[in-house]
């Protein structure tokens, strides 16, 4: 009945296949609620975050990736172990190579005098890297946070209230959204880049919060029809009460799983400006502004250029996977999809006990005994 | 219908006042379109800049100024368009009309070529969901998800570029990457198919082979100075192209559906000696025209077969017949790459760094194609990861939501075949959330296109708006955004058109 080219499992006749996907989502279901009975909503969502391995391994290594970036040159107050600036020039060793070795066997690891190589002045390219991170990670996070607040109080507004601040702030949105987001950032980086990284992100914040406003909106929308809303409005909760107690916990998943992904793109955003020459500029330093400063010896030094680009990678990959463990953690729909052990345990335990209890009920109505083989009858 | 379209423009267009007042008020303020005069030591400066004040009309303040604009930019409704001229006195409709078409041409590519690998990859992980092969794929495609544009173009231009005009001096494959090549098609394609490990083994033995011949072919006849498809390789490929697209639109039991595709084959074969004559003086408008006659010969072989089911067989047979002529456009094109390579302008590095087409290239419209395509390919390639990527997470998404959803559950319990499950009842519920997708990113793909424009050197619609935001000239920045902004609503409209076409349950009024 199926056709082998189409679908690459081979699968017995589709009523018994039927039947086995039927069983095995009750089995699921079954494992599923053994697993989450009696914790609170928070916990279920920690549990299934922290069971999302992608998303704790991004977790691991972004918490690693903060603790060298601050601690290796010092970042405001927190003193630095790395014995170079990231400015001053120091004599060329090695020819400018890099002098990390990470191979396990041999000299095993070691970082040598210029880990990541040096450019022809002879910088650092260990402490530029550090410093570049530092600055694009400010702006992520900053531009991260204001957008997620703009975009919040403004999806909330026009969700929650409707008519005519909703259709006057969609519209302020549908404006901004219209213009690319590297035009808007590149115009915004020109008129104020050259003031630092904060000011950077500080503009761009105030401009990226248009898609997560929009979906708030539409989480407000569905949320304010429902009863609970009716119950606080009843009880006397003023408007601000209801949408920022009621609602807007409701709405968490979506807005936390969203600035993650604004996040992401945030980093990738900044460092694209400061490529261009529009974001963070000389003699400041950005990862997107070190790539475009050393482009030209590329045949000379790759190595220049390879690594600011691997770390803007590992950081925007992190945050990406970040997300997906949330999203994955929040979404009630999603199912985890048990091991075939689990299942097999899971009906093995159900069989004993309902084996138990028919003896106990002394050759009673026996029927409904179900075990891994299937009778037309069990379908309901 | 009707009055939909044309409130969604006026609600549309006045969106794009206010964008673009929004944005001519930010550039205005950006910095100061006087700055070259003020630091130079010319005696006439002053007059200079008097007469550059005067022409931008800088007396003005620029909320009314943005009037001025907009009289010019609206006399684009009726045919008069006037955006202005540059600081350099080159008028920005001039300046726009080169670039345009560049960039255009870019993202169009970028665009249908993310779709179809996007669209391919999500329907493939979604029905093989929690395999190895899905597993791999999420992880690209959240690595792609990852790339800096500017840092993937770089590599591009420098390992892909570069090295492979040095390996094209001496195109020999070394046994070792003809090893390590072969070993990965096999696990890609036996990581595709599934199924049965004996299945995979097979799979797998044969990829090998088959991409280790290929790879020894090409080295020993020194394939790619000098390539061509010829009849047996147009011949065997399109009988694949039969079978699979019979496969998948009529199902392998329909033979009339399957011969009548075959039938195709057959005529293009034939057409690939009888056409090439015929192919050396042709143009693009040919082209397309000859595009449709091959649709048509599909449906005539589809309708000559009979049966039962002809509408089946003949779009069966059509699609074949295209993808065919497609082989023989392709393998003319290759008949082109030797004088293509060999001329001056190219002098044997074919695969450009910079620009969009070779200057002083002479030849006859099948070279300058070829061109053309070498200078696409990898500003393409560095756009479309990212939205590929993207795509096919989406369609994936909304490929597993519609397959559990009860009327595929219905359609599997009646009996239907899978491919009919998949292909008729799944496939196309699936696209609909793809229609608004493709139209909100085209912002995105317009910010692409400026960064790989900047590293590929092109001199198109990212130059315009970086050389004018840089020089605080306001003309053709706004003339960038004009451009961007208008294509942006045609695209929107058309994804809510096609949502309308696609979801019956929406009635657009």
């Amino acid at each position: 009945m199926t056709d082998p080219r189409i679908t690459p499992s081979p699968s017995p006749a589709p009523e018994a296949d039927e039947l086995a996907a039927l069983d095995r989502d009750v089995d699921e279901q079954s494992i599923e609620q053994k697993e989450v009975a009696g914790l609170s909503q928070a916990q279920i969502v920690r549990r299934r975050f922290f069971r999302h391995k992608a998303a704790m391994i991004s977790l691991v290594a972004m918490i690693l990736i903060l603790i060298l970036v601050t601690t290796s040159i010092g970042w405001g107050p927190i003193p630095g172990w790395w014995k170079y600036g990231y400015e001053d020039p120091n004599p060329i060793v090695n020819g400018g190579r890099p002098t990390l070795q990470i191979w396990p066997f041999g000299s095993g690891f070691s970082l040598g005098e210029h880990p990541f190589g040096q450019p022809e002045v002879g910088q650092d390219m260990f402490a530029r890297v550090m410093r570049g991170t530092q600055q694009s990670l400010t702006v992520m996070l900053i531009v991260g946070i204001l957008a997620t607040v703009i975009g919040v109080v403004i999806g909330a507004i026009a969700g929650f209230y409707r008519g005519t601040a909703d259709s006057v702030l969609m519209r302020f949105t549908d404006l901004i959204i219209t213009i690319p987001v590297i035009v808007i950032g590149a115009v915004l980086g020109f008129s104020y880049g050259s003031l630092g990284a904060v000011v950077l992100a500080i503009v761009l914040g105030l401009f990226s919060w248009t898609g997560l406003a929009r979906l708030v909106r539409g989480e407000f929308l569905s949320l304010r029809e429902r009863e609970f809303v009716d119950a606080a409005r009843v009880a006397g909760a003023s408007n601000t009460r209801i949408m920022f107690k009621h609602i807007l916990p409701n709405a968490v998943g979506v807005i936390i799983v969203n600035t993650t992904l604004l996040m992401s793109s945030a980093i990738l955003l900044e460092t694209a400006l400061s490529f261009l020459g529009f974001g963070i500029r000389t003699p400041d330093i950005s990862l997107g502004q070190i790539i475009s400063e050393y482009q030209a010896s590329f045949n000379t030094r790759p190595w220049l250029f390879w690594w600011p680009g691997l770390f803007i990678v590992v950081i925007a990959l992190c945050v990406n996977f970040i997300g997906d463990g949330l999203r994955d953690a929040f979404d009630p729909r999603q199912k985890r999809i048990p091991k075939d052990r689990q299942l097999a345990k899971a009906r093995q335990e159900k069989a004993m006990e309902q084996a138990a209890a028919t003896e106990a009920s002394a050759h009673g109505e026996g029927g409904n005994v179900r075990t891994g083989t299937h009778g037309p009858g069990t379908v309901v | 219908m009707a009055t939909f379209i044309v409130r969604r423009l006026i609600a549309s267009v006045f969106v794009l006042l206010g964008a673009t007042f929004l944005m001519y008020i930010m550039v205005a303020n950006s910095g100061d379109p006087l700055s070259e005069f003020r630091a130079s030591s010319s005696p006439n400066k002053f007059e200079l800049m008097a007469a550059r004040s005067a022409k931008l009309h800088l007396d003005v303040p620029p909320v009314l100024r943005y009037f001025i604009w907009l009289k010019g930019a609206a006399g684009c409704l009726i045919g008069r368009c006037d955006l202005g001229t540059t600081l350099q006195n080159q008028p920005v409709t001039t300046l726009l009309a080169g670039a345009m078409g560049q960039t255009i041409k870019l993202i169009t590519v970028s665009i249908l070529l993310a779709i179809i690998f996007g669209i391919a990859v999500g329907i493939t992980t979604a029905l093989r969901q929690y395999s190895g092969y899905d597993y791999i794929s999420t992880f690209f495609a959240f690595l792609f998800f990852s790339l800096p544009v500017f840092w993937v173009a770089v590599l591009l231009k420098q390992y892909i570029a570069i090295g492979f005009n040095d390996f094209l001096r001496d195109p020999q494959v070394s046994l070792t990457t003809t090893v390590v090549l072969s070993l990965i098609m096999a696990v890609v394609f036996a990581g595709i198919v599934g199924g049965s490990w004996k299945t995979r083994g097979i799979v797998a033995a044969a990829a090998f082979v088959m991409t280790a011949l290929a790879l020894w072919y090409i080295s020993a006849t020194k394939w790619l100075l000098d390539p061509g498809l010829g009849p047996v390789v147009i011949g065997v490929t399109g009988a694949a192209f039969a079978f699979a697209v019979t496969a998948l639109t009529a199902g392998l039991r329909n033979r009339r559906a399957l011969y009548a595709s075959l039938t195709t084959v057959v005529i293009g074969v034939i057409c690939h000696f009888t056409l090439q004559g015929w192919l050396d003086s042709v143009g693009i408008l040919g082209l397309l025209l000859g595009a449709l006659v091959a649709i048509g010969v599909g449906i005539g072989a589809g309708y000559a077969w009979g049966g039962h089911d002809k509408a089946q067989s003949a779009r069966a047979a059509a699609i074949t017949a295209f993808l065919v002529g497609g082989l023989i456009v392709i393998d003319r094109l290759m008949q082109s790459w030797k004088p293509f390579m060999n001329s001056r302008a190219v002098g044997k590095r074919p695969f450009a760094t910079t620009g969009s087409q070779t200057p002083g290239l002479k030849g006859d419209f099948w070279v300058h194609s070829t061109d053309t395509m070498v200078h696409l390919l990898l500003p393409t390639i560095a756009l479309m990861l990212i939205t590929l990527a993207a795509h096919s997470r989406y369609v994936r998404a909304s490929m597993l939501d519609v397959l559990s959803q009860d009327y595929i559950r219905t359609a599997r319990a009646k009996g239907l075949s899978e491919r009919t499950v998949v292909m008729r009842h799944a496939f196309r519920n699936a696209l609909i959330p793809l229609a608004t997708i493709i139209a909100f990113d085209f912002g995105g793909l317009i910010g692409g296109a400026v960064i790989t424009e900047t590293v590929f050197g092109w001199k198109a619609m990212g130059s315009v708006f970086q050389d004018g935001l840089r020089t605080v000239d306001l003309n053709p920045v706004m003339g960038f955004l004009l451009v961007t902004g208008a294509l942006a609503i045609i695209f929107n409209l058309i994804a809510d058109l096609l949502y309308a076409v696609l979801d019956p349950r929406i009635r657009v009024s």
